[in-house]
């Protein structure tokens, strides 16, 4: 087949294929090449190739370093992913790609790989959403014994990680996300990061904050919950701040240290960590009661955090509210989750992107495919 | 056949045979936009040519120098392309391309080929001449550079003459590797020609807020 009629393929596929396809998902958005293959709604591959120890030594993902570790991860991870999986490149019916939000630069290296692997199999490509693609991975089976409910609808989805922090209200995953709120400054991933620099603990923060958070108070020290003052809530009921709370952070620990005082390093990470939980959860129930909405799911890395689940799990069933949390594994940024939006999209009948889609860093969440 | 990709400038696409020189060949100047051509100019290139994938026997990438965000596009793209076909991946350093196109011309003698390396600097490569299946010699270089040290009376190839290149051609991309394979030559290392490192600081912990 040539790259003639590559774009046109999709009319081709049989009414099988569109019912249960194969779909090879891209991932470069921060610092994880995800490929991830799908039929359907079943897992068949998650590959991921992180290059998070890289970024170690700076505190942080730094833009470069992914995008280049992108560049020499994606043929191998590709490989990986369709062995896993037991099939052939060219038996897949669609590529899916990460086309933003994220690192413009990391986002590149995979919207041109896909683009490249779509028009190489004669195959057409769908553009998706990163956000959209965290809540997509709910619909995942992990293998044909997995009897999960599939996830209803309207749901909010809270999806917290080191490149974002999104509250969305997804009416249908394939039509119809609307931004209910984000982070006006730091992600929360971030003020994990940043904290635990601050503490003396290595990166990624998140586990090190959780691990020396075990034996504390959370209530030793009351710190400032962001945006959640009655002046706020006409503009920024659902939005997010962690700056405030690391600066707080800081002094509380500067005002110790100058005083010769020792630092309780297990009450300040619990602590801080019981203030991110809080304003999260807060906000995120506040939005399933407020819009009548009972249902909340939960993604992204930050949700690897015990105590994040566990406050989860408490204030929704006060609520009243499911929860919903995708295996960790599908949480952090992946491809799986990619394919499987991109399936959805195949089997709700969406034409394939156009081959002139570019990376986009801040996409919006309505735009669930370009 | 060979199809050929180049980001190192802007984006270039090319479809080229030994014998019969460049087959297709699409491109443009924009350096802000390889994410978003790249695909479509494949897919011109392979329709121009009228080529069936399985009709291609490799796929060339420039592998720099350039600036680096969009250079690897286009190596991820000629990669993936290789892996998705099922053949050779053959990378090339770009700077030869421009060499050869320039010898292939009627220039003569030794060359200094310079492209834009971004943050004011210049990407640089020196060759002796062509040799004699035509292919462009280098003797020195990639090499990454101020301006003003090329100009100096004092640099190792002061008074070559020089080329300043705004593009670089897939369709002479592409040629250079028809002759490097024709001929047996060694391909370029496997690796994106960044010369720089990733300008970043190791941090020497937090700063104090109060
Ligand atoms: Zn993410």
């Amino acid at each position: 087949m040539t790259a003639l009629n590559a774009q046109t393929t999709l009319n081709a596929m049989t009414a099988q294929n569109r019912a249960n396809p194969l779909v090879l998902g891209i991932e470069t958005s921060c610092d994880e090449t995800g490929i991830g293959i799908v039929r359907g709604t079943t897992l068949l591959s998650n590959t991921i190739a992180s290059s998070m120890d890289e970024h170690a030594r700076y505190g942080g993902v730094v833009p470069e370093v992914a995008a280049r570790a992108h560049l020499e991860e994606l043929v191998p991870a590709i490989r990986a992913a369709a062995l896993e999986a037991g099939i052939r490149l060219k038996d897949i019916d669609a590529v899916a790609v990460t086309c933003g939000p994220g690192l413009a630069g990391a986002l590149m290296v995979g919207v041109g790989a896909a683009k490249a692997l779509a028009i190489s199999l004669g195959k057409p490509i769908y553009a998706v959403n990163h956000l959209v693609g965290h809540v997509g991975a709910d619909v995942l089976r992990l293998g044909a014994d997995d009897s999960t409910k599939p996830l209803e609808y309207p749901t909010v989805a809270l999806l917290v990680s080191g490149g974002h922090t999104s509250l969305l209200l997804v009416r249908d995953l394939v039509s119809d996300v609307e931004l209910l709120g984000e982070t006006i400054d730091d992600a929360a991933g971030e003020a994990f990061d940043k904290v635990a620099r601050l503490l003396g603990l290595p990166y990624p923060g998140g586990p090190q904050i959780d691990r020396a958070a075990r034996e504390g108070n959370p209530a030793a020290i009351r710190f400032p919950r962001g945006l959640s003052q009655t002046k706020d809530m006409a503009k920024h009921r659902y939005d997010f701040s962690f700056s405030g709370l690391k600066t707080s952070v800081a002094r509380w620990v500067e005002q110790r240290r100058d005083a010769d005082e020792s630092v309780p390093l297990a009450d300040v990470a619990a602590s801080f960590r019981e203030a991110v939980v809080d304003i999260l959860l807060t906000k995120s129930v506040a939005a399933c009661v407020d819009l009548g909405v009972p249902r909340l799911l939960l993604g992204g890395g930050v949700i690897a955090n015990a105590r994040l689940r566990q406050v989860a799990q408490e204030r929704t069933d006060a609520a009243g509210i499911a929860l919903r949390i995708p295996p960790l594994s599908l949480c952090t940024d992946n491809g799986a989750m990619i394919a499987a939006l991109g399936a959805q999209l195949i089997m709700a009948g969406h034409a394939p992107s156009s081959l002139e889609f570019g990376a986009d860093s801040t996409l919006p969440v309505s735009e669930i495919q370009v | 056949m060979l199809l050929a990709i180049d980001t190192s400038a802007g984006t270039s696409v090319a479809v080229v045979d030994l014998a019969q020189g460049v087959i297709a060949e699409h491109a443009t100047d924009d350096t802000m936009r390889h994410a978003e051509v790249v695909g479509r100019l494949i897919a011109d290139c392979l329709s121009d040519a009228a080529v069936p994938i399985s009709g291609l026997s490799a796929v060339v990438g420039g592998m720099g120098p350039g600036p680096f965000t969009g250079l690897r596009v286009g190596i991820a793209a000629a990669r993936v392309f290789a892996l998705g076909a099922g053949v050779p991946f053959v990378p090339v350093v770009s700077h030869d391309a421009l060499a050869f196109g320039r010898y292939q011309a009627g220039h003569t003698g030794p060359l200094v080929v310079v492209t834009d390396a971004r943050r004011r600097e210049v990407n640089w490569s020196v060759y002796s001449g062509a040799d004699a299946v035509g292919l462009p010699i280098r003797v020195d270089g990639p090499g990454v550079a101020r301006p003003a040290v090329l100009r100096e009376p004092g640099w190792a190839h002061a008074g070559v003459p020089r080329f300043d290149a705004v593009a670089v051609s897939a369709g002479e991309l592409g040629q250079v590797a028809e002759l490097m394979w024709a001929h047996q030559r060694p391909f370029a290392a496997d690796t994106a020609l960044y010369l720089r490192s990733p300008d970043v600081t190791v941090s020497n912990g937090p700063k104090r807020v109060s």
